[in-house]
């Protein structure tokens, strides 16, 4: 009979076990973030790659992105262990589910959110952003992608093990993503034209604090729900 | 014991029964106040000295794009009881509200926009009501496809009940977010104004639509309701029974 393991020493088995599953197979969390430069490189493509333009364009284009790429990977958060039972023996561990879960939305952004904010000075460099500005338009991502990881993982849950569950789990988690969109975006235009952002940051950290504190309890309920 | 109604309220066939009783209550009232509202606005009321006949729209504009919202606020508010109480019934009432809601929100979309064409000079601006309404109308999208994705309907109605309960957290972040959004890019419009200043004999009209349309709601939710309860309760004797007594 082993020792009873405390939530705080699950929580960082839980987390390193993730990363090292997650590091043997890079190839599952490069594509987000290659999709990420994709799209970024097709929004100069579809438009008139004029320097003052696309800089008009670059919040834009990089929180589409972003977006979009956050939401690709999500599906990787929970599938694989909804079908081999881990999730399950989670859930029936006696530690809080939700703590767990949260352990694990936290890898998913060192992996697929983090990986972002490092490639984005690139891609907003490419778009016209002035290299001043690269360090704000980082740090907003930081932020906004730590709130998009912790909303997400609730419609992961949610579409636990669903059949159409990619298109649906885009329904369910865009428009709960439309304020972290808008201040995002808003700060990041603000740090590219080389003005304070504080306003749109204090609001989307307001969001990613928020998200903290509620998403893993609704996730845990909906991951829950998916297992029976 | 005071709890008595609320478990009796909870069983189905209790259900059926009393909603079949309270919907003439609702609906009756609802036709009278709708019509006694239509007339009132679109005759009697004054012509607007700055927007002419157009605004007359306003009679079912406003009424819709507010029980949009209140029909999300009555979906969380049954899918929390449900959640709390696993009260079979309360989720038959949410799964109802969805579809009654998206439309009443449909409704105030079309009806805004056909507004906007001889106000703004086109059919869409980027509001910031108009924008959360749309917000609002993807939202039940997600809610009513979620529930049509999973075919077992006790997961279906727990699963819409969080992502209800997420939502309705959600949904006033959002209408400030994109009013915060909007009032960066353009000035306020002009029919933000005009609101408050009403006199009676517009505005007097355009509560009684209010009332009309909420007690409508009200009725065609009762409906639905027990509908989906006798969907739900198919394979008993008490559906039956009902049943047989109709036909």
């Amino acid at each position: 009979m082993s020792k009873p393991v405390s939530a705080l020493k699950a929580g960082v088995l839980l987390v390193r076990r993730d990363l090292r599953l997650a590091l043997r197979r890079p190839g599952e969390w490069l594509q987000p973030l290659v999709f990420f430069l994709v799209v970024t490189t097709l929004f100069p493509l579809a438009t008139n790659p004029e320097m003052s333009r696309l800089r008009d364009m670059a919040p834009a284009a990089l929180w589409v992105a972003a977006l979009l790429s956050s939401l690709l990977a999500l599906e990787l958060l929970f599938r694989e262990d909804g079908q081999d039972g881990t999730l399950e023996q989670l859930a029936v561990s006696g530690l809080p589910l939700s703590w767990l879960l949260l352990a694990k939305t936290c890898v998913h952004w060192l992996l697929t959110g983090l990986p972002l904010v490092l490639v984005a000075p690139l891609a907003a460099t490419a778009l016209g952003a002035p290299y001043a500005s690269i360090p704000g338009v980082s740090a907003v991502l930081l932020l906004g992608g730590v709130a998009l990881s912790l909303i997400g993982a609730v419609g992961a849950g949610l579409t636990l093990g669903l059949r159409r569950g990619g298109v649906l789990l885009a329904l369910l988690v865009l428009p709960l993503a439309v304020p972290v969109l808008i201040f995002g975006a808003r700060a990041t235009a603000l740090a590219i034209a080389l003005e304070p952002t504080t306003g749109p940051v204090y609001l989307l950290a307001a969001i990613a604090v928020l998200s903290a504190t509620l998403a893993p309890l609704a996730a845990a309920a909906a991951v829950r729900i998916s297992l029976e | 014991m005071a709890w008595t109604w609320f478990h009796k309220f909870g069983s189905p066939p209790h259900f059926y029964r009393l909603a079949g009783k309270l919907t003439p209550w609702f609906a009756w009232p609802a036709l009278l106040l709708s019509l006694a509202g239509l007339y009132g606005g679109l005759v009697s009321a004054p012509m607007d000295y700055q927007q002419g006949e157009g605004y007359r729209i306003i009679y079912v504009h406003v009424p819709a794009a507010v029980l949009s919202t209140m029909a999300y606020a009555t979906m969380a508010a049954a899918a929390g009881v449900g959640l709390i109480w696993r009260m079979n019934v309360a989720y038959a009432v949410a799964a109802s509200c969805a579809a009654i809601g998206a439309s009443f929100t449909v409704v105030a979309l079309v009806t805004g926009s056909l507004w906007g064409r001889p106000m703004w000079g086109t059919y869409w601006e980027w509001d910031p009501r108009l924008t959360s309404e749309l917000v609002l109308l993807f939202l039940y999208l997600g809610y009513m496809g979620l529930r049509a994705a999973i075919e077992d309907t006790a997961r279906a109605d727990r699963a819409s009940a969080v992502l209800a309960l997420v939502g309705v957290i959600n949904l006033p972040i959002i209408h400030y977010s994109v009013d915060w959004w909007n009032s960066l890019h353009q000035g306020h419009t002009l029919l933000k104004m005009g609101k408050a200043s009403m006199p009676a004999s517009m505005l007097v009209p355009l509560l009684l639509m209010m009332a009309g349309f909420t007690l409508f709601f009200a009725a065609i939710l009762l409906v639905r309701a027990r509908g989906e309860v006798l969907r739900r309760e198919r394979g008993t004797r008490w559906v039956g029974e009902v049943v047989g007594e109709a036909t």
